[in-house]
């Protein structure tokens, strides 16, 4: 399950009950003790580990896997390819940019922004994951 | 040497004394003592992490690898660095959701198995004095090459010094301590290094003279032999998932507040120590052209002699050697202090405690003397290695045991106990005892020489292997409450399930 799915067309489907065809929205009678039942709900779905809870922790989870596995393929091609690439290109090893090999230019400086940048990335990115699986779980019109 | 270098290292020391007596004040509580309470600051620990990370390894070690080996070296720092980024990515924010304390605490957490906790103890104390012993023995050589005096004196020093810190300080104290030690060894390398590079500039650039130019400024000597390349991969596979299963690392995720703070104190601590690493290359690369002499019998001691070498015995020259020095002995001080208190940590809850309640205060002081003796012991009796190879070992040992176990645990469902420890078992053992053969120093020659050397290549797929294999044939041993360990773990902080 991807998170974008699992948000937006929630709304829609929402829109289309409240509302058919018309553009003003009509008033809808909220009860505040209706809507923390509700949001009680899903969270027990997920402690309580039913199908649905189930379902939507694995869905985080596979997102969160995936993101780290691509990020580390990033990783793998950029960085681990480069002994391989020293071997068989030896016209690579042995450039040189502003005088210093290029060997040394790469795995001295270029290494460190790379992996940072990286890790920023990841952050940014998990992070973001984490709140639309918050939002999901924390919608009210989750259970209707 | 520089005469100014052993009073900075006096002061370096009793100042770290002193910032760990002062911590003991604030150190109420027994889970106070332990933990920090987890009120450090995400900066804070993530310079406290840094500190405790960069170790004589990384201070004399990478300079003297460079200088020695050349540009395949670079690796090293490379890999030690990239170790946090594998950390991010697969385990740190999970990791501190699961509320694991230590390596054990998480077989425990996961699998909810006695026994694995046992076999995981009995890792991290390996681990944790396979790495301990160099650190010592960088003590005993820089205070040889300051002073003069026989290495076992800094050895003893250090090792008395470091026990004594953790015995009495605990782990608040530390953080604080940590923490300066990082800015500490920063400044001691990346401040000498501006006046070094000016030397080297008004002396008109010198280039490398002692012949082994061309060779050594490129990659895979011997024109990409199949060994080289085979020794720099497992470097790269080492270094890569070491990070994450050594037991002094782990300790200070349980001092962020939530899994969200835990990843941005390792983002942070990707960045400092990143930046520190760009330093020590360059002390070897100087080495090369200045001291080429020391590649052949005492590489570790370039970082320390160099300043006086390059700059002369004037007051510049004296002032900056002091620096060095100062900074190579926070770094003795910072990385034992940390894998000391791990391994008592460990040793108090899991052997002294002996399944009543959790260590108590006194069974951690008790502990910290064993783990602080032992490799003190062995710091005197085993032949000295490079520093930065046996750490690189110990690293190896690392992603062959802890790292499969962190990662299947927290991304797979279908981890037993039993394909756990069979996965810990073939590939951490057959590291281990890779390690134990290279460092009694067996005169292995050809690939047998390579694999044992560099054993990550194949230990790490070994247990990667063997867990995934046996935990499928075992699968009847799932615990019954994965479903609810993996919401736990993954489940948004924000959620507050």
């Amino acid at each position: 399950m991807t998170q974008p799915e699992g948000t937006q067309p929630k709304g829609g489907r929402e829109r289309a009950q409240a509302q058919p065809e018309q553009t003003l929205p009509q008033r809808v009678r909220i009860v505040l003790a209706e809507v923390a039942r509700r949001r009680r709900a899903t969270r027990q779905e997920l402690t309580e580990q039913t199908k649905v809870g189930d379902a939507l922790i694995r869905g985080l989870i596979r997102a969160q896997l995936a993101l780290a596995l691509r990020l580390a393929i990033v990783v793998l091609i950029g960085l681990g390819s480069l002994p391989l690439l020293f071997v068989l290109a030896p016209g690579v090893a042995s450039a040189r940019i502003g005088g210093i090999p290029l060997p040394w230019l790469l795995l001295g400086v270029v290494a460190y922004p790379f992996l940072f940048g990286i890790g920023w990335v990841h952050t940014r990115m998990s992070e973001r994951n984490e709140r639309e699986f918050a939002n999901l779980v924390g919608r009210p019109d989750r259970h209707e | 040497m520089s005469n100014l270098a052993l009073p900075a290292i006096v002061l370096v020391t009793l100042v770290t004394v002193t910032i760990g007596v002062y911590g003991v004040r604030f150190a109420r509580t027994t889970s106070d003592f332990l933990v920090a309470s987890r009120v450090v600051s995400p900066t804070w620990n993530a310079a406290a992490i840094g500190g405790e990370y960069l170790s004589a390894a990384s201070f004399l070690g990478v300079a003297g690898l460079v200088l020695a080996n050349g540009v395949d070296m670079l690796w090293y720092p490379v890999g030690f660095a990239a170790g946090y980024l594998a950390l991010l990515l697969f385990v740190a924010a999970p990791l501190r959701r699961s509320g694991a304390f230590t390596l054990p605490d998480f077989c425990e957490v996961r699998l909810g198995s006695r026994w694995l906790r046992r076999l995981a103890t009995g890792f991290v104390v390996f681990i944790g004095w396979l790495y301990l012993v160099p650190q010592l023995q960088g003590a005993g050589l820089t205070l040889e090459t300051i002073t003069g005096a026989p290495s076992w004196v800094g050895a003893v020093v250090v090792g008395t010094v470091v026990t004594g810190n953790v015995a009495l300080g605990g782990m608040r104290s530390i953080t604080f301590v940590q923490a300066f030690q990082y800015w500490l060894k920063l400044t001691a390398l990346a401040f000498p290094v501006v006046f070094l590079l000016m030397a080297w500039q008004g002396d008109g650039r010198p280039a490398i003279t002692d012949g082994v130019g061309e060779e050594w400024l490129l990659p895979h000597t011997g024109g990409g032999a199949p060994e080289a390349l085979f020794e720099t991969y497992s470097l790269i596979l080492a270094t890569f998932l070491g990070t994450m299963g050594l037991p002094h690392v782990l300790v200070r995720f349980y001092t962020n507040p939530d899994g969200a703070a835990a990843r941005r104190t390792t983002l942070v601590v990707l960045g400092l120590v990143g930046l520190f690493y760009l330093f020590p290359p360059l002390y070897g690369v100087l080495g090369r052209v200045y001291t080429p002499e020391l590649a052949e019998n005492d590489p570790d001691a370039v970082v320390l002699v160099l300043p006086g070498v390059v700059l002369g015995m004037g007051v510049l020259g004296q002032v900056l050697g002091a620096l060095v020095a100062a900074g190579a002995f926070a770094a003795f001080l910072s990385t034992s202090s940390g894998l000391l208190t791990s391994v008592a940590g460990v040793l108090s809850t899991d052997v002294l405690a002996r399944g009543s309640s959790s260590g108590t205060a006194r069974d951690f002081r008790i502990a910290s003397l064993i783990a602080g003796v032992v490799p003190m012991v062995l710091a005197l009796q085993v032949a000295e290695l490079e520093v930065s190879r046996v750490v690189g070992l110990a690293f190896a040992v690392a992603a062959s045991s802890f790292c499969p176990l962190l990662v299947l645990g927290i991304w797979w469902r279908g981890l037993t106990d039993v394909g756990a420890a069979a996965g810990i078992i073939a590939g951490g053992g057959a590291a281990a005892l890779a390690v134990l053969l290279t460092v009694l120093g067996l005169p292995l020659e050809g690939w047998v020489g390579v694999i044992t050397g560099h054993p990550a290549a194949w230990t790490v797929p070994l247990a990667f292997g063997v867990m995934v294999v046996v935990s499928l044939a075992t699968r009847h041993r799932l615990p019954p409450t994965v479903g609810k360990t993996m919401l736990r773990l993954h489940a948004p902080d924000s959620l507050h399930l």
